[in-house]
């Protein structure tokens, strides 16, 4: 059963529609999925959960969440949504515990009604519980307000941005749970704007300017990269980057961190066998330009390679 | 001893009873990119303002362009470029306004002014767009002329506050490339990020937990003294203490 | 728990954690009801007055002397020509000049009567009315003394009662207005704020996309902010009673009901305004462009209406506060019962009714 059906949606703002953010987006998510919507900030992911979370109208396009549509029946499906959205949306001036059972309250529930679902996550505020949710920490603050999404066991969850102003430590915890979440049978739908975080999702969309560069398994995407690709790197790396851009073969060349990663022109079909040739070339080319400690490897690309293809195509 | 562009010794910034920043002390040398690396909260922002003349510093020393930031504030802020995510460009000014404005700031003459436009606007490609208000370009091509601008009087010194945050991964790469120009013309780039894949990109990088620096060298060193394979990692295993 | 109490918890957390807009809560009503009460009177005690006075006979000293005991006058200067009158004005020393004719005694002997001449500094209005007309009341009842003496065959003797205040107490127009202006600040003003600010914080979002109903979130928002306004509306009758020695000669029961109805109004207007408000600021902005001023300015708690442009009255007409200020004064001054303000309260309860429906309306269950 597909939990998330999205159908040719479109959203403008502005005067006479003058910002598109998002053209005609179509998707669908099973029951139980984590399904990534990555893109970086104005690619559309806040409209587009807006208009799943029903607070928003889409100018065309239907969506439906459980087989209920986010317009029609937005009534009841308030009730079997869980939203988190991008800033932090909880009362700083009430406490841990305050917030959790008012917002238990509003969805008709009581903590301890679902407190299975939360255990995980609750144990690690309950030493903080009379804390306010003011002074809590970046990734304190993102863990209660995930809990207050799920206190009413919602059927799907729509996460905006959770990791944003969370430290790396926080954000993977939070990835963690999310995956435990899973095996409640909880469909995740999550935007995020890192690019690493697509290979904790079941399958991601790639969103850029309103539309989907690309939608598959994290796997599917890096597969579907055609080009050969090499980390290069040496003791300068913008003389490296620039020279290497030069160089007859590449394509493209950008920095990822500690490597330049360079992309050659050729297909992908058949270049296995060239691999070593095209290596010591590289290897003589930039040893002519005087590069200190050269090392050449063979990459294999990662969805940020994808992300940046697929909009440097366009 | 050498003379270093930026010097701080135990430079600390309290506001009440919390310490943002904690007697942090090291030393920048021309030309470097220096990356400012650490958790929200962590301090990053407010040294950066310290060094800016934005923000007085509550005690220790720090000497930005061989001025002293506490006792002349005025003078650091002549001599950097500062640009932050928050806030860079007049959105309902347009390109050229925006850099008139800038110019004009820092005093520049308005025949310069005209000089510097053109080579800027032709630079980034942006010829077409010059008279459009800056709210209609996409966040990443504002962001390359939001550190154009602040480049516009030719600084020895840029600050630059999580520039990159939010920007399409191309766009961030072509901010990098902007980057690697003018460290390699000499200019010294400070840089908080909280992109940890970024801070591969500087010569050396400062992990801020709780206001206080927790480890500095360069990305390589770092990874080695902590038995890491990312600076991800590296951060994890700081932040856990 | 039931959501319904869950939010008015929630909600009173909120507002007792915040010092600053408890204080504003509380503060602001009894300062204000005790300024006006204290500062701003109309009454003027010892102004600073010149006598011109060239005759010096029996006549003019014992009405000086009249004028000076009556604790309105301070004799400031005794000049001997009117010329030297106008450096004193205009070195504000003075405010009231009275200047009598070189023979005023051998007049009022021989014709029965004799001009004086009362002088006024009128770049301040109401004070120089208020001056003139103590200062001619005086001088009427020095003539009707003297009349009374000479015996005339006609007299015709005005008798003037200014009822239900006879002593002209100005705390008795501020109470009821301060009252009305702090019913809408605090009804309207606070739920414009206290709703915009749920927006700016985004909380908000979180509430539409959980199963409240857009009524719920009214109700839970204002339900506080109506209780407060009472207590405070408690508070500034008190201070009336009590501090002032204001009358309730009405029905305390139907002062209590028809305050409830104004706060009704106003909570409507509070949410009307919080459906157009995205900010705190610009709920703010809102309430005290479009309610504090015209309520203040045109509702006849400070300038009377009566002196007020045609177009003005009409425009004061459609403010609540007009209405309200006038039920008030009604049921607390002039002991009147629903028999004669049933007009005024049906005014309000069909803009009750008017706002309610917009602001129903207004009020978007999505962002």
């Amino acid at each position: 059963m597909q939990a998330i059906v999205v159908e040719q949606i479109t959203k403008s703002y502005g005067p006479k529609g003058a910002v598109k953010a998002l053209d005609g987006i179509s998707f669908s998510v099973d029951k139980g999925e984590l399904f990534g919507i990555i893109g970086p900030d104005g690619a559309g992911k806040t409209s587009l959960l807006r208009i799943l979370a029903t607070l928003i109208l889409p100018d065309a396009g239907e969506a439906y969440l459980q087989d209920l549509h986010v317009v029609r029946d937005y009534k009841r499906l308030r009730s079997l949504l869980g939203y988190m959205p991008g800033r932090f949306s909880l009362y700083q001036d009430l406490s841990v515990q305050e917030n959790l059972s008012f917002f238990a309250a509003v969805f008709g529930t009581r903590i301890e009604d679902n407190y299975e679902l939360i255990k995980d996550i609750y144990v690690q505020l309950e030493p903080f519980k009379n804390r306010r949710a003011g002074a809590l920490s970046g990734g304190m603050k993102q863990k209660l307000a995930l809990c207050c999404a799920l206190i009413h066991k919602p059927e799907v969850l729509l996460l905006d941005e959770p990791g944003t102003g969370v430290d790396p430590v926080s954000r993977k915890e939070f990835w963690d749970m999310l995956q435990r979440l899973k095996s409640w049978g909880i469909t995740i739908l999550v935007s995020t704007p890192n690019m690493d975080e697509a290979e904790l999702c079941d399958r991601v969309a790639l969103l850029h300017n309103g539309r989907i560069l690309a939608m598959d398994t994290p796997a599917g995407i890096r597969d579907s990269y055609d080009r050969p690709l090499f980390a290069v790197r040496s003791a300068d790396m913008y003389r490296l980057i620039q020279d290497l851009r030069h160089w007859p073969g590449a394509y493209s060349c950008y920095a990822f961190g500690e490597y330049a990663h360079l992309a050659l022109h050729q297909s992908l079909q058949g270049f296995d066998k060239q691999a070593d040739t095209v290596m010591a070339e590289l290897q003589q080319y930039l040893e002519s330009h005087h590069h200190t400690g050269i090392e050449v490897l063979r990459a294999a690309p990662g969805v940020e390679d994808c992300f940046i293809a697929s909009t440097k195509d366009r | 001893m050498e003379e270093h562009v930026i010097f701080t010794d135990k430079l600390t910034k309290t506001f009440g009873p919390f310490t943002a920043v904690n007697q942090i002390s090291f030393a920048v040398e021309a030309g470097e990119i220096f990356g400012f690396l650490g958790a929200n909260g962590a301090g990053k922002t407010t040294a950066l303002r310290m060094l800016s003349g934005l923000l007085k510093p509550t005690s220790g020393i720090a000497m930005v362009a061989g001025v002293d930031v506490m006792r002349h504030p005025e003078q650091v802020k002549r001599r950097i470029g500062y640009m932050s995510q928050k806030f860079s460009l007049y959105e309902d000014l347009t390109i050229r306004e925006n850099i008139r404005f800038y110019g004009g700031i820092y005093g520049l003459s308005v025949q310069t002014i005209r000089e510097k436009t053109k080579k800027l606007v032709d630079k980034l490609e942006l010829g077409a767009h010059v008279d459009e208000l800056v709210l209609r370009l996409p966040l990443g091509w504002r962001q390359k002329l939001a550190l154009s601008v602040a480049m516009l009087h030719e600084p020895r010194i840029v600050f630059l506050d999580e520039p990159t945050s939010g920007v399409d991964p191309l766009t961030r790469r072509q901010f990098w490339d902007l980057i690697y120009e003018a460290a390699a013309d000499g200019v010294t780039l400070m840089v908080t990020t909280h992109y940890m894949e970024e801070a591969e990109y500087c010569n050396r990088v400062s992990m801020m937990v709780d206001g206080k620096i927790e480890a500095l060298d360069t990305p390589g060193q770092l990874k080695k003294t902590y038995h890491a394979t990312s600076m991800d990692e590296v951060f994890r295993k700081l932040a856990r203490g | 728990m039931n959501r319904f109490s869950a939010f008015i918890i929630k909600e009173f957390r909120h507002i007792l954690r915040d010092r600053r807009t408890l204080l504003i809560l509380f503060g602001m009503p009894m300062a204000q009801v005790l300024l006006f009460g204290f500062v701003l009177t109309n009454e003027i005690k010892n102004a600073a007055i010149a006598i011109v006075d060239p005759s010096k006979d029996a006549q003019s000293t014992a009405l000086i002397q009249k004028l000076a005991s009556s604790g309105y006058f301070r004799i400031e200067k005794n000049l001997e020509a009117a010329s030297q009158l106008d450096p004193a004005f205009k070195e504000g020393k003075i405010k009231l000049a009275v200047v009598f004719p070189p023979d005023f005694a051998r007049q009022l002997d021989h014709d029965g009567s004799a001009p004086i001449q009362l002088l006024g500094d009128a770049s301040d209005p109401n004070t120089a009315t208020t001056l003139i007309n103590y200062a001619s009341n005086i001088i009427q009842d020095f003539s009707t003394q003297r009349k009374a003496e000479a015996v005339l065959p006609y007299q015709i003797e005005v008798q003037t009662h200014m009822l239900y205040n006879p002593e002209l107490k100005a705390v008795y127009s501020f109470v009821p207005g301060v009252m009305t202006l702090i019913l809408m600040l605090i009804s309207a003003m606070m739920t414009s704020i206290t709703i915009a600010k749920e927006k700016e914080l985004g909380t908000m979002e979180v509430l539409l996309a959980s199963p409240l109903k857009p009524i719920q979130i009214i109700l839970g928002k204002t339900t506080p902010y109506l209780v407060l306004s009472f207590i405070n509306a408690i508070i500034v009758v008190l201070i009336g009673v009590f501090v002032f020695g204001m009358p309730i000669r009405g029905s305390i029961l139907l002062l209590g009901l028809e305050s409830a109805l104004y706060m009704f109004v106003a909570l409507s207007l509070g949410i009307l305004i919080s459906t157009r408000a995205a900010t705190q600021q610009a709920a703010l902005f809102m309430s005290a462009l479009g309610l504090l001023m015209p309520t203040m300015l045109l509702s006849g708690f400070i300038f009377p209406r009566e002196s007020m442009p045609y177009v003005l009255q009409a425009l004061g007409n459609i403010i609540p506060a007009t209405w309200f200020n006038q039920i008030i004064k009604g049921v607390m001054i002039k002991g009147a019962g629903i028999e004669v303000l049933w007009f005024q309260t049906c005014v309000l309860g069909v803009m009750a009714i008017v706002f309610v429906v917009l602001s129903m309306r207004n009020f978007k269950d999505r962002l």
